[in-house]
């Protein structure tokens, strides 16, 4: 029984969208996950726990261009794996291959990178590319099983990961392996991603062409998901996998397709992760990382190509944080990685907090709706 | 043959070391998909049970005097206490909160070696945690002596051994031979039918998620004990291992044991190849052996697709309100 104020007109604006709702649920995931971190700062050191917070959030900007530009490097592969992730959600399918289908990605890349110097200019290019079409041909696989054989594609991708990761070492190995530091040879240096200028423009940093793939990628994603018959069916094939085959769709084909590009894309990721001066494969035969990391960032940005890209850039943010943290408190950077567990299982509950954001409303909207009705 | 039988008794407890945490995990992950949830977070939990239970292991070592395999017998017991209680957050946001369980498995996966490493690294400087013991039972008394058995199972053994036997045969009974079994195979089945009858799905599915915590984080302390002498925030895959045991074993327990054994038998060779002279006169890379286990779940998956054994409603979040 009260008339609309100020705040009403906001809220209406906000909540009456759902696109907006599963926002904010995403930025409570985002609140939660910090608040997790701060709380373990919290008890481990009390004195440092507020700094250290204020370090993970707006360490990027201590170094000016720099802690940016090294930002942007960091996020690169992550706004890949997460478009990998996203893109294969979108058909109702999770890729937990992501990280396999990287490290099958990379090793092709690199076979490349250090062998095939006789391309000249094109070599990164090439090697990215067959980069990405072997992380094709490895989401392919679980796509496969998937449309013809009904396998789970979770399950699937989680037994390739590991056959990826030793089939790779075994690569490594036997081909492009430097006896004397146990790990995968440096690429030649025509193979590494050009700078572009950009680490002049980023004062120093180790940005390269990479992130300017991403945003490509990005933006061909988006068209296809969102003005595309293709994408239509995808998304279609997502929702209702059977309603989609009555409707004359080739959901089958949709499928593998879906996990095809998927796994490219994360192909490419491994590809840019490792055709960089100073990073190298190792046979640790240990999954790495990205792929996973790519799951936070899909859930974040909602699984929409750009809603990832900002959800990468967010990544980048913390992990830069997360080096500055060392420097200045003396956490360490697997904070970083806790906080990172913290938003993902926080975004598992999202639907809950959709939940409650809406029934709030609704009542919001019954206490207004009393006051139009006298 | 004195040559092979020294081979034998060599790579002996290095089998039953893989086999036993494995068999248990995959037990774990049993227990939970029987009652309907999907838990590809027996990673996560192992390495959370592991750590902690190795903390508490050395800490009990450092300040007392008891003796060796007591320390073991409470490192196990804390580890499935913590693997109980990590794994509540799964079953509160899978049952509960009827979130994904993909998602908040991943959760866990993702968090367990992270905070294990970032508490080692503030509280002790370093990632690598030491056992600061030897914790293989050299011989047991009277058995030992026992001839052909007694230097295989009983010389070199863990106490974790004996035990998993015991937990195995328990795990056995409750599944199909209590109520509580029927129920929770119920509740994996058709939770809707079950319901019906009277039968709490939730704390069904509870007791299901918090079981294969439970087996999960003691398989983790398990793992550790017997194969390193360090803990280093990792248990190498074994919990996905677990996973594969878990579907290639087609959720049936003595499956489960037979396919443990199987994937025993390839990590020794993968492991210890070049004691085995037959195996090294192959000269197989290592890594084809260490890719064997998923390959063939991956074929088993394949041809069995059709006729899954997989419990009907795992992964299905359970709401009352769809029939």
């Amino acid at each position: 029984m009260r008339k609309p104020t100020f705040v009403d007109t906001i809220l209406d604006g906000i909540l009456d969208k759902p696109l907006s709702v599963k926002i904010l649920a995403s930025i409570i995931a985002i609140i939660g996950g910090l608040l997790f971190g701060l709380l373990v700062m919290l008890l481990l050191d009390p004195s440092r726990a507020f700094a250290g917070l204020t370090t993970i959030m707006f360490g990027v900007f201590r170094n000016g261009g720099r802690s940016i530009g090294n930002m942007l490097y960091y996020a690169t592969p992550i706004i890949l794996t997460g478009l990998s992730v996203a893109f294969a959600f979108k058909t109702g399918l999770f890729n937990i291959g992501a990280t396999g289908q990287l490290t099958f990605g990379a090793f092709f890349a690199l076979y490349v990178g250090v062998n095939w110097t006789f391309l000249g200019p094109l070599h990164w290019l090439v090697a990215i590319v067959i980069g990405a079409l072997a992380g094709g041909f490895w989401g392919m696989i679980p796509g496969l099983l998937k449309a013809y054989r009904n396998v789970n594609e979770v399950v699937a991708s989680i037994m390739l990961n590991y056959v990826a990761m030793f089939f790779v070492t075994l690569m490594i190995k036997t081909t492009i392996y430097d006896q004397q530091v146990a790990r995968a040879m440096a690429p030649a240096d025509s193979a590494m991603l050009p700078t572009m200028g950009l680490d002049t423009i980023f004062g120093g940093s180790s940005i390269n062409a990479g992130i300017l793939i991403a945003i490509l990628v990005t933006i061909i994603l988006h068209i296809i998901l969102s003005k595309t018959t293709f994408g239509y069916q995808l998304k279609s094939v997502g929702f209702n996998r059977k309603a989609s085959k009555y409707a004359g769709m080739n959901e089958k084909r949709n499928i593998v397709l879906a996990m095809t590009i998927s796994g490219a894309v994360a192909g490419l990721a491994g590809a840019i992760l490792f055709l960089v001066p100073g990073k190298f494969m190792s046979i640790e035969n240990s999954l790495l990382q990205e792929g996973f990391t790519g799951i936070a960032v899909s859930l974040l940005g909602l699984s929409s190509p750009i809603g990832v890209l900002i959800a990468g850039i967010f990544y980048g943010t913390l992990e830069i944080g997360g080096f500055y943290l060392q420097v200045t408190t003396n956490f360490v950077p697997e904070l970083i990685e806790i906080i990172i567990a913290s938003i993902i299982y926080i975004s598992a509950l999202a639907l809950f907090f959709e939940s409650v954001i809406l029934k709030r409303n609704r009542k919001r909207k019954e206490s207004l709706k009393e006051v139009a009705d006298e | 043959m004195s040559e092979l039988w020294s081979t034998l008794t060599f790579l002996m407890p290095l089998f039953i070391a893989s086999m036993v945490p494995l068999a248990i995990v995959a037990l774990g992950g049993l227990f939970s998909e029987r009652s309907g949830v999907v838990n590809i977070a027996l990673e996560g939990i192992m390495v959370m049970g592991a750590f902690i239970g190795i903390v508490t292991m050395r800490l009990i070592l450092d300040n007392s005097e008891l003796g060796l395999q007591w320390i073991a017998l409470i490192g196990l017991l804390v580890g499935a206490i913590v693997g109980m209680l990590y794994s509540l957050l799964h079953a509160f946001a899978s049952i509960t909160m009827k979130s994904n369980q993909i998602i908040s498995a991943t959760a866990l996966n993702l968090f367990a070696p992270a905070m294990s490493v970032f508490i080692a690294r503030i509280f002790y400087g370093t990632s690598n945690l030491n056992l600061g013991g030897n914790y293989t039972i050299s011989e047991v008394p009277l058995l030992s002596d026992i001839p052909i058995i007694g230097p295989l199972f009983f010389t070199n053994a863990y106490l974790s051994t004996y035990l998993g036997i015991v937990i195995f045969a328990i795990a056995i009974t409750v599944l199909y031979k209590t109520r509580l079994g029927l129920r929770l195979r119920a509740c994996g089945e058709n939770p809707q039918a079950a319901d019906s009858l009277g039968i709490n799905v939730y704390k069904i599915r509870y007791i299901g998620v918090l079981t294969s915590g439970a087996l999960a984080g003691m398989g983790g302390v398990i793992f550790v004990l017997s194969f390193a002498t360090q803990f280093r925030g990792t248990v190498s895959g074994f919990g996905f291992l677990a996973l594969a045991v878990m579907i290639f074993g087609q959720w049936k327990p003595k499956r489960i044991l037979l396919v443990a054994l199987f994937f025993a038998t390839i990590r020794v060779i993968s492991n210890a190849y070049t004691a085995i002279p037959i195996i090294q006169d192959i000269s197989v890379p290592s890594e084809i052996y260490s890719m064997l286990p998923y390959v063939a779940t991956l074929i088993v998956l394949t041809l069995a697709s059709k006729n899954s054994q997989a419990p009907a409603a795992a992964g299905e979040p359970y709401d009352a309100g769809k029939r």
